[in-house]
């Protein structure tokens, strides 16, 4: 893994930091000598993090702990984690929860939960940094959705949806700004061996966090608009879209 | 890359975790550790006990626990410091050594000390204090080790090392996991210039050919040899003696990566018998066609042939492999492994890797390590009802006769009587483990006996 001066991003602002897929991207990043500022809930955690990306070769980690469902303070963390770093050339949103699929059928405040932290809050984030980004012309917003957003499925649609109604915002901030030069990344993982996901079935046969963070730098560094990973997603997601509603209705997905 | 041993077969319900040798077989419940933090916090509650596990590459139940919970602590891989001055490198125990050495060898740094495997985590090699290829001159893994942390169950956190905890820095260094969970340690890294290994192979033939060779490379820093455990008369005990150095002229020290070969299932067990591996030794003698080999090859098919064969432990089928590795002290040294080495050809159990080296005189730190100066020897067998473990019985005694003993890490089989022989000192180790800790190995070997 040798930098590759180029391509390489310097100034890197990751919003859910000590996520698994997070933490494999950012030390990809690290020994690659970026700057990152990294934002999570968890102090301890975070500090943990920090300092294993220093240790691989990092130029400079900074931390903020923060609640990304407040919103409020949204602007107030961006401008300030974006001061310390001096500028940004990458954003990466990848913080989000599962949420108890079962608990979200009867409880209504649940399900609210977990649209609001997958998505009422990425757009709040969304809309402050894409404008930073249009201002100068130039940056990329890499963004965690997922598979499971590219259609309901019973076993998990208030995720799903929180994912669904994130890619489409996606889709239309890149419609908007890519013109303008700043680069909008849609990622969609398919199930990944993390901590979101330990103790689910058969979580032992789920992609590698470490290959998937490899695609994700890779598809940033070549300015991608969207990202199937592990890329064997892209032709199943395509089939399932596909699927005919009256026969899918049917199906145990 | 590489994983821990998390079953793919389709059978009715296998373990969510198996060691190498893929005997036994237990069913425990997995605790996935990701955080320093998270024990004994995760644990609150837990029945039938707990053990902290890193990759499963032990061979028998060292790293097992019928029924209870395994602490996998391979998410807690982070790395915590390192001061190139020194080459001390600060970790999350759940790191690997393929890890460290991603991180070290392109600073220039490389592991003190190295099993056959990298795919072991660093608390691992603490537990059950490795051994590598130098240990004549680098001691065990334990020696490299300037301190870590261990938390018990109680919540208690200790910083051990030789000044610090001393009793308990000497109980959890070998000491299977069984004191506490290692949550960082310290590794004491070495410089080296260049990834390449200036490499000799020598045919030998017979234990004296070995012994003479050994003497003749006690300079060069890495000895191993391979012998051939099947034949008998004049090719008894022929094997091929390998010496390697860290290369002194500056060289690579960036990686080209290999493609992996993957052994994606089992090989039925009828293949291996005693024709197909004296056709694999034959084979493997001859590679080495000339007598005498000088090359210059990468660290990692010098120090980890085998690793490009991602689990090759299939090899044996289901069944799974027998692992016996014994250190018979010099006095004893050269007649034990004769007569083991008999006794083995004798039974016509085939063995695909028969290794030979070595132990040198430096002390291990750990309260109850494996290595002691003199021969070690280390043989696969696949396991045959009836066969293999009466054999296993027999090689364990002979062990014991000469002085022996056997290592923990690789054993499914040794008796409580003959455990509490090769490790007197274990009724004084029990007192340090923790009361939530154990193995299905320690629950076997400790019975009466």
């Amino acid at each position: 893994m040798s930098p590759t001066p180029n391509s390489t991003p310097k100034k890197i602002l990751v919003l859910g930091a000590t996520s698994g897929i997070a933490e494999a991207t950012c030390r990809i990043w690290a020994s690659q000598g970026a700057s990152l500022f990294l934002v999570g809930r968890n102090a301890e955690k975070l500090a943990a993090v920090a300092q294993d990306l220093k240790t691989r070769g990092a130029t400079y980690v900074e931390t903020a702990v923060a609640d990304l469902d407040d919103t409020e303070k949204h602007p107030e963390l961006l401008a300030h984690a974006i001061n310390s770093l001096t500028g940004m050339d990458v954003a990466y949103l990848a913080h989000g929860i599962l949420g108890d699929q079962a608990e979200a059928e009867r409880d209504f405040n649940t399900a609210a939960q977990i649209l609001h932290t997958n998505f009422v809050a990425p757009v709040s984030l969304l809309t402050w940094l894409a404008n930073y980004c249009v201002q100068r012309q130039l940056g990329t917003l890499a963004v965690i959705s997922s598979v499971a957003g590219d259609r309901g499925r019973k076993s998990n649609y208030v995720y799903g949806s929180s994912k669904a109604g994130l890619s489409a915002f996606l889709g239309g901030l890149r419609n908007r700004i890519d013109r303008e030069g700043v680069t909008v990344l849609s990622i969609k993982p398919g199930p990944t061996r993390t901590a979101m996901t330990a103790g689910m079935p058969k979580s032992e046969k789920f992609a590698d966090p470490n290959a998937v963070a490899e695609s994700i730098v890779k598809a940033i560094a070549a300015k991608k608009d969207s990202l199937y990973v592990p890329f064997q997603w892209q032709p199943i997601m395509f089939i399932i879209r596909n699927i005919p509603e009256r026969v899918f209705k049917k199906l145990n997905l | 890359m590489a994983d821990p041993i998390v079953t793919e077969e389709a059978t009715s319900n296998p373990p969510a975790f198996q060691s190498w040798g893929r005997y036994p077989k237990h069913n425990a419940t997995i605790v996935p550790l990701n955080w320093q933090s998270d024990f004994p916090r995760v644990a609150e509650g837990l029945h039938n006990g707990a053990l902290p596990v890193g990759m499963g590459r032990s061979y028998g139940d060292v790293c097992l626990l019928e029924g209870g919970n395994l602490l996998l602590t391979t998410g807690m891989n982070r790395l915590i410091d390192f001061n190139p001055e020194t080459g001390v490198l600060t970790a999350e125990s759940g790191i690997t050594l393929a890890q460290i050495l991603d991180f070290a060898v392109p600073r220039g740094f490389f592991l003190p000390v190295t099993p056959g495997t990298k795919y072991v985590t660093l608390g691992g090699a603490i537990a059950n204090d490795i051994h590598g290829k130098n240990h004549e001159v680098a001691g065990s893994f334990g020696c490299h080790v300037p301190c870590f942390e261990l938390v018990r169950s109680d919540g208690t956190r200790r910083l051990c090392s030789a000044t610090e905890n001393p009793d308990w820095f000497a109980a959890t260094i070998g000491g299977m996991g069984l004191t506490g969970l290692i949550t960082w340690a310290q590794l004491r890294l070495k410089p080296i210039v260049s990834r390449l290994i200036d490499y000799e192979g020598i045919q030998f033939h017979g234990i004296d050919e070995f012994l003479e060779l050994k003497q003749k490379y006690q300079h060069v820093e890495y000895t191993v040899s391979w012998v051939d455990c099947v034949s008998t008369g004049k090719n008894f005990a022929r094997g091929v003696f390998m010496a390697g150095d860290h290369s002194k002229t500056p060289g690579p020290l960036t990686q080209t990566p290999e493609p992996k070969l993957a052994l994606p299932f089992d090989l039925p067990g009828f293949l291996l018998n005693s024709t197909t591996v004296s056709m694999f030794n034959t084979v493997f003698f001859h590679k080495q066609m000339k007598p005498h080999v000088k090359t210059l090859q990468d660290y990692e098919p010098f120090f980890y042939p085998l690793d490009k064969v991602l689990h090759w432990n299939r090899g044996y089928g289901k069944n799974g492999l027998l692992q016996f590795q014994y250190a018979i002290p010099w006095e004893h040294a050269k007649e034990g492994t004769i007569a083991i080495l008999h006794e083995i050809a004798k039974s016509g159990l085939a063995s695909f890797l028969a290794v030979l080296k070595a132990f040198g005189d430096i002390p291990s730190l750990g309260m109850m390590s494996f290595p002691q100066a003199g021969i070690m020897f280390a043989l696969d067998f696949p396991i045959k009802a009836g066969i293999s473990f009466p054999l296993m019985e027999r090689l364990g005694d002979m062990t014991r006769d000469f002085g022996g003993r056997l290592y923990p890490a690789k054993d499914a089989a040794m008796t409580a009587s003959q455990f509490q022989t090769f490790y007197p000192q274990w009724q004084n180790f029990a007192r340090y483990r923790d009361p939530m800790l154990t193995s299905s190995f320690w629950e076997r070997v400790t019975q009466n006996a």
